[in-house]
C-alpha cells in the first residue's frame, strides 16, 4: 500500500436552507473521512438560512471541534461561485471537494475521488453520472432525456472532454480551483460547464470518476421551461466565448 | 479560437469546397455521377448527424443507470447518522 501523504481536503459546503440535511451530510463526510484516515475540514458557507441552518450548524461544531467545522456564514443568498471564493479563504487543505448538501452527493465516493486524483496525477477529480456504473436514482423518462439530450448538446458544441459537465461533485487541488474561480463568469449550473471547460483550455488534466446521485428533491422541483432555456443560453454564451 | 469560430472555419472550408466542386462553371466540372453525389451531399450529412444524434441519445437514454441501491443505502446510511447524533447531543 503507498504511503499516505500529507494531504488535507477541505470541503466546501454551501448550504441554505438544509437544516435537516446538513448534519447528514456533515456525519456521512465525518465517518467517511476517519474510515480512510483522510485529514479534513468541512466550511459551511451559510447564506443566511431562515430555517434555522446556522443553528444546526453552531452544535455540528461543538460535536466535531472547531478545527474540523468551519463556520463561514454570510448576510444573504449571494450565489454559489461568490461563495467558493468565500469558502477557499479560509481552506487549508491542498485539496478542495465541492458537492451538494442535499444528499444526492454521497461522501463515500471522495475517498475514490483522491485515489483517481494520485493515479494520474489530475488536476481535477470529477464525478460522472453518465458513465461507467454511475447513474441516478429519482429521474423519471422525461428527465432523464432532458438531461442525456443536454449533455449531448454539450459534447457536440463544447468537446470538453469531460462527460459530466452540470455535475457539482468534484474534486480540485487548491491552486487549480483559485485560479479557475478568478476566471469563471457565469452563474448556477452553467458556472460548473465554465469550470470545466476554462480548465481545459488552461491546461489542466481532468479524471472521472462514476457516482450515483441520488435525487430526493426532484418530485418538489420538476426541470422548468426557464432553467432549460438558461442552460441554452449559458451553453451557447460558452459556445460563443471560449 | 472560440468554438464557435472553429465550427465557422470549419463550415467555411468545407463549404467553399463543396462550391467549388459542385457550382462550377461547364469547364471546371467535375464528372456527373460524382456531380450527382455531390449536390445534395449538405443535405444527407445533415440528415445523418440528425439520426446519429437521436440513436446515441436513445441509447443512452436506454442504459442511464438507476441507483436502487444507493438509495437503499442512504436511507440506511440517514437512519445511523440521526441515532448517531442524537446520541452525540444534537437536537433537531
Amino acid at each position: 500500500m503507498a504511503a499516505r501523504g500529507p494531504e488535507r481536503l477541505s470541503v466546501l459546503l454551501p448550504t441554505y436552507n438544509e437544516r435537516d440535511n446538513l448534519p447528514l451530510v456533515v456525519w456521512l463526510l465525518a465517518r467517511t473521512f476517519s474510515d480512510s484516515g483522510i485529514d479534513f475540514e468541512i466550511i459551511i458557507i451559510d447564506d443566511g438560512s431562515p430555517d434555522g441552518t446556522q443553528e444546526v450548524a453552531q452544535q455540528l461544531e461543538k460535536i466535531y471541534g472547531s478545527d474540523k467545522i468551519l463556520l463561514r456564514p454570510r448576510a444573504k443568498k449571494l450565489g454559489l461561485g461568490t461563495a467558493y471564493i468565500h469558502g477557499m479563504k479560509y481552506a487549508t487543505g491542498n485539496f478542495i471537494v465541492i458537492m451538494d448538501a442535499d444528499l444526492s452527493h454521497h461522501p463515500k465516493f471522495i475517498p475514490e475521488f483522491l485515489r483517481k486524483q494520485k493515479e494520474g496525477n489530475f488536476d481535477i477529480v470529477s464525478g460522472t453520472r453518465y458513465k461507467g456504473n454511475g447513474g441516478v436514482y429519482g429521474w423519471d423518462l422525461k428527465r432523464k432525456l432532458i438531461s442525456r439530450g443536454a449533455n449531448f448538446l454539450t459534447q457536440v458544441l463544447l468537446r470538453p472532454g469531460a462527460s459530466d459537465l452540470t455535475g457539482s461533485f468534484r474534486l480540485y487541488r487548491k491552486e487549480v480551483l483559485e485560479k479557475l474561480m478568478e476566471q469563471c463568469v457565469s452563474k448556477g449550473y452553467v458556472f460548473q460547464m465554465e469550470m470545466i471547460v476554462r480548465a481545459r483550455q488552461l491546461g489542466f488534466t481532468i479524471g472521472e470518476v462514476p457516482i450515483s446521485f441520488v435525487d430526493r428533491v426532484y418530485g418538489e422541483s420538476k426541470l422548468g421551461g426557464n432553467e432549460i432555456v438558461s442552460f441554452l443560453k449559458g451553453l451557447l454564451t460558452l459556445f460563443a466565448t471560449t | 479560437m472560440t468554438k464557435l469560430a472553429q465550427w465557422l472555419c470549419g463550415l467555411a472550408l468545407l463549404g467553399s469546397a463543396w462550391a467549388a466542386l459542385a457550382l462550377a462553371p461547364p469547364g471546371l466540372q467535375p464528372p456527373a455521377p460524382l456531380r450527382q453525389a455531390l449536390l445534395p451531399l449538405p443535405v444527407y450529412l445533415l440528415v445523418a448527424f440528425g439520426c446519429y444524434s437521436l440513436a446515441t441519445v436513445g441509447y443512452r437514454l436506454a442504459t442511464f443507470n438507476d441507483c436502487e441501491e444507493a438509495a437503499a443505502e442512504l436511507q440506511e446510511h440517514i437512519r445511523a447518522a440521526r441515532a448517531d447524533l442524537r446520541r452525540r447531543g444534537l437536537r433537531l
